[in-house]
């Protein structure tokens, strides 16, 4: 049975190392081809006719002054007459032109005319929402009731984080060509094993049709699994205009109204407690929309699970707006920024520091240890204890205040096969259907193999992003780096273990007495007797060795490659200008642990990225919809705010590399990073400020609104 | 269709244009905003004819002649993306806010998806492909990688075109300069903290030779 636990962490040459991106130059020199870069010979544009109406059945639909441009070779109806529409922005029709600008005057030229509906597309106001909200149950554990009767403190608060969008840079969408006998499709996309698979549902075709290629993607958040309606209909367009090559990518408006959205999360919370800071009771009365589908409670109370007297009652509404999809850590980041507010303010009532609350609460954690550790090397890198101050304490009108925010996650690696092939002339490639979402997933997996075969980084050709590739899972739940390095690492072991049996002989040295480094083999204890990777690898013949490694969920802790649970906490410090209600980062920490760190340089840039997402939920994010027309207001990149460069302060990122953490294998990182930053910096401008402001993310004028309410009050 | 474009030097803005400057600097040029400086331009010239249907016209891009042809609305980027394959410069906003499709056109930082294609005839235009030959990397881009300033990268070579521009101009800047001078541009991935890093090891690197 071939050995493939890690080698031990002093031993690593290559992993736990910071090496640049494999992929860097190919970025930053414009020479990487994304899909939205497939310029295939022939290529058609195309344009999709969407639904100005929130909720409408659509009664007649005319195509024909769109076929009757020159230049468009194909209209297709994507919701023909009786459809019902239930958000803006929905398919309704879709063209392709010889050019983008024929096929937009394609698409204006189609007539329909809908029966309009009544629609909602808010839900702030509960109160408001009638009829679409739905009771999704009440969880109840303890006695809250005698909780809050006998506590020596408690709070009551609201807090609201709206919907969010994902605004990937590259638009969802693909360039398809449907020949004769195969689909070529080339769609930006997180699932490249998958997502072939999917295409050839909907078009009702045998899987092994669809040839899948997408080297480069630019940006998904969990948005990007599906092949979509869009998809879809583009290799039908296709079809319909001789197997040529159709682009279809969202326009930005329509990729901000239909491509996926966070749900959004409101809650009235009640934290009971002692004057020590022990929290006893929590109860919360929550709601949240993800559109038509309504949304789920997020994990409520969150980290703090423990809390021994419970009662959670939430409901569901159903918007006419686009619906959710996973982003970046489902549910996380909304149900840390709703308990850790909470807390923070349950410890402002009693005059204490909420460092020490959280601390002095850890015990209803999962991980109390890790969160100590955390919340000190925070407290460390911040100088929280220097700085802080009761938010009632502070004057002046330009006024810092300190934050907390705190995160857990799953992570473990999912189904991953790979193959390794050592080639006669010493060269090795790896093959693996997975793909590289900015992660730096080509960069690990060569780390990896490099690693696992005593040779350098160039000498380890790795190819992802094509479905010919031995199938891996999906990026998404932060399961590619756990699933991606256990299967090359196990194909690597034992396509070595080939190789070893192949020179064993003429060496004279039991095959498991060898081992590779340095790009040679040596026998163990005798590093005398060896030869060159080269000289190795032309003892197997002209055929090559391949082999396969497969990472399989259920056994994978048990082998101790990888597993899940990651923890982290992250701080902020923030200054507000009392007088303009402006919030301003001064900084913002993370300390984040994820097991065995296979690139400590780009699991830093995932960090601080994710930092950077939280500093735009907490402070300008927002999807704005508009109930007169039921539609998005801001579907462009200038009122749908992302930071820029001045907004984001100074970043602080700790990776919590230990031994105690290595010896856990890989856990995924994308996901808990993003969590606990919103609450961090929403906290710190309450204490800041001494007021809460209620909802996310802070502008200006709900900062002044909530200063003003307290002086009214 | 465009005379000379020099701007006295001493007339070049400080910085880089921001979102904002953009917009308070838009004319109107053929429907679309454009940077102040082509809106000058547009006024110079009068009101331009309405057209319809393709015409070729011929693009100075990076040092070649290139001829394409185009309908009078098609925007440089689409005309570069769309007809010429040059995908380095990407279109994400598509409304001159985040900087995916910076190039320099007659020395100036702008936005590809605001400039109508036959605005920029008889101007030289430089992309991201023409900033170092093939198989090389200019130093802006070497220290992009070097301080992992990319994540999915898509918006890596605009914010590249973006800090040549600043660069040219502002070639020791600080970092509250860098802040300011590349806010025309966004990242969704949040790589502004490599980013940082590398304009100041690229200003170091382009001072040396």
């Amino acid at each position: 049975m071939a050995e493939y636990k890690w080698p031990p962490m002093e031993q690593r040459k290559l992993m736990g190392k910071r090496i640049a991106r494999l992929d860097g130059p190919m970025k930053s020199s414009g020479r990487a081809k994304y899909p939205s870069d497939m310029n295939q010979p022939g290529l058609l544009f195309a344009v999709l006719l969407t639904s100005p109406h929130a909720h409408a059945k659509v009664k007649s639909i005319d195509v024909a002054p769109a076929k009757a441009i020159k230049g468009v070779t194909a209209v297709r109806v994507i919701s023909g007459p009786g459809t019902e529409i239930q958000w803006a922005g929905t398919e309704v029709a879709a063209v392709s032109a010889v050019t983008e600008e024929i096929a937009r005057d394609a698409a204006k030229a189609i007539v329909v005319e809908y029966e309009v509906l009544t629609h909602l597309v808010k839900e702030e106001n509960l109160a408001k929402v009638g009829p679409r909200a739905k009771a999704a149950g009440e969880q109840i554990t303890g006695d809250p009731d005698k909780a809050f009767q006998d506590s020596e403190a408690k709070i009551s608060g609201d807090y609201g984080i709206p919907v969010i969008t994902h605004c990937c840079l590259e638009p969802h969408g693909s360039v398809v060509a449907w020949g004769n006998d195969k689909i070529d499709f080339w769609p930006s996309t997180q699932a490249v094993s998958t997502v072939g698979g999917d295409l050839a549902k909907l078009l009702e075709l045998p899987a092994t049709q669809v040839k899948v290629d997408c080297q480069y993607m630019g940006g998904g958040f969990g948005s990007k699994f599906p092949a979509d309606r869009w998809g879809a209909e583009a290799a039908r367009l296709s079809k319909e205009s001789g197997g040529r090559p159709v682009k279809l990518f969202l326009d930005r408006a329509t990729e901000l109204t239909i491509a996926g959205v966070r749900p959004s999360h409101f809650a009235k919370i009640k934290v009971a407690g002692k004057k020590d800071g022990t929290m006893t009771g929590w109860q919360s009365e929550s709601w949240a929309s993800g559109g038509i589908g309504g949304g789920g409670m997020a994990p409520l109370p969150y980290v703090f699970t423990n809390i021994p007297n419970r009662r959670m009652n939430h409901t569901q509404v159903s918007l006419n707006a686009g619906p959710a999809r996973a982003w970046r850590a489902p549910n996380h980041p909304q149900a840390s920024f709703l308990t850790c507010s909470a807390i923070s303010d349950f410890a402002a009532e009693i005059g204490m520091d909420p460092y020490d609350v959280f601390l002095k609460n850890l015990d209803l954690t999962l991980r109390a240890d890790t969160y100590r550790k955390q919340l000190v090397k925070g407290a460390e890198l911040i100088d929280w204890k220097k700085k802080f101050q009761l938010g009632s304490a502070k004057t002046g009108n330009i006024r810092r205040g300190l934050g907390i925010g705190i995160a857990t996650w799953g992570g473990a690696g999912h189904a991953s096969k790979c193959r390794l092939t050592i080639h006669p002339d010493g060269t090795v490639e790896v093959e693996i259907g997975s793909q590289d979402i900015g992660t730096a997933t080509r960069t690990c997996i060569t780390q990896v193999a490099a690693e696992t075969l005593g040779l350098p980084m160039s000498a380890v050709k790795v190819k992802l992003g094509n479905n010919s590739y031995p199938p891996s899972g999906p990026s998404g739940g932060s399961t590619t780096i756990g699933g991606v390095s256990s299967s090359t690492r196990k194909a690597a072991v034992n396509a070595l273990e080939k190789l070893l049996e192949k020179v064993a002989p003429g060496m004279g040295v039991p095959p498991d007495q060898l081992e590779a480094n340095d790009s040679r083999i040596v026998a163990k204890g005798n590093p005398n007797k060896a030869m060159s990777w080269k000289q190795a690898c032309q003892k197997m013949g002209p055929t090559a060795i391949s082999e396969m490694g497969e990472n399989e969920p259920r056994s994978a802790a048990r082998e101790g490659l990888n597993t899940q649970g990651a923890s982290g906490i992250q701080m902020a410090e923030v200054e507000v200008d009392m007088e303009t209600g402006v919030v301003r980062i001064v900084e913002v920490v993370a300390v984040q642990d994820c097991g065995l760190v296979v690139n400590p340089r780009t699991a830093e840039s995932q960090v601080a990225g994710a930092l950077i997402m939280s500093v735009c939920s907490a402070l300008m994010e927002e999807r704005i919809m508009d109930q007169t027309t039921g539609r998005v207001l801001n579907a462009d990149m200038e009122f749908y705010k992302l930071a820029g460069l001045p907004d984001v302060g100074k970043l602080t990122v700790h990776m919590d590399i230990t031994k105690e953490h290595d010896s856990r294998g890989i856990i995924g990182l994308g996901e808990p990073c993003a969590i606990g930053g919103v609450a961090a910096i929403a906290n710190a401008a309450a204490n800041a400020l001494g007021v809460r402001v209620p909802m996310v993310p802070l502008t200006p004028e709900r900062v002044l609104a909530a200063l003003a309410n307290r002086r009214n009050a | 269709m465009s005379s000379s474009n020099e701007i006295p030097k001493d007339q070049l803005p400080k910085s880089a244009f921001s979102r904002r400057s953009l917009l308070q600097s838009a004319g109107v040029s053929g429907g679309v905003l454009s940077t102040g400086l082509l809106a000058e331009d547009a006024q110079a010239q009068g009101a331009v004819a309405v057209m319809s249907g393709e015409v070729e016209i011929t693009l100075d891009i990076n040092g070649k002649k290139r001829n394409v042809k185009v309908e009078p609305r098609v925007t440089l980027l689409d005309a570069l993306r769309n007809r010429l394959d040059m995908t380095g410069a990407k279109r994400v906003c598509d409304r001159g806010t985040c900087g995916a499709c910076t190039m320099i056109v007659s020395g100036k930082v702008v936005y590809g998806c605001s400039v109508l294609a036959v605005d920029a005839v008889g101007k030289p235009i430089q992309t991201i492909e023409g900033l170092a030959p093939e198989g090389q990397l200019h130093p802006i881009s070497k220290a992009f990688v070097n301080h992992d300033a990319q994540q999915c990268g898509y918006c890596t070579p605009g914010f590249i075109m973006a800090t040549k521009g600043f660069l040219d101009r502002n070639p020791a800047p600080t970092v509250e300069q860098i802040d300011k001078g590349l806010s025309g541009n966004l990242c969704r991935c949040g790589t502004y903290m490599g980013m940082k890093a590398a304009v100041l090891e690229a200003a170091k690197e382009i001072k040396n030779g």
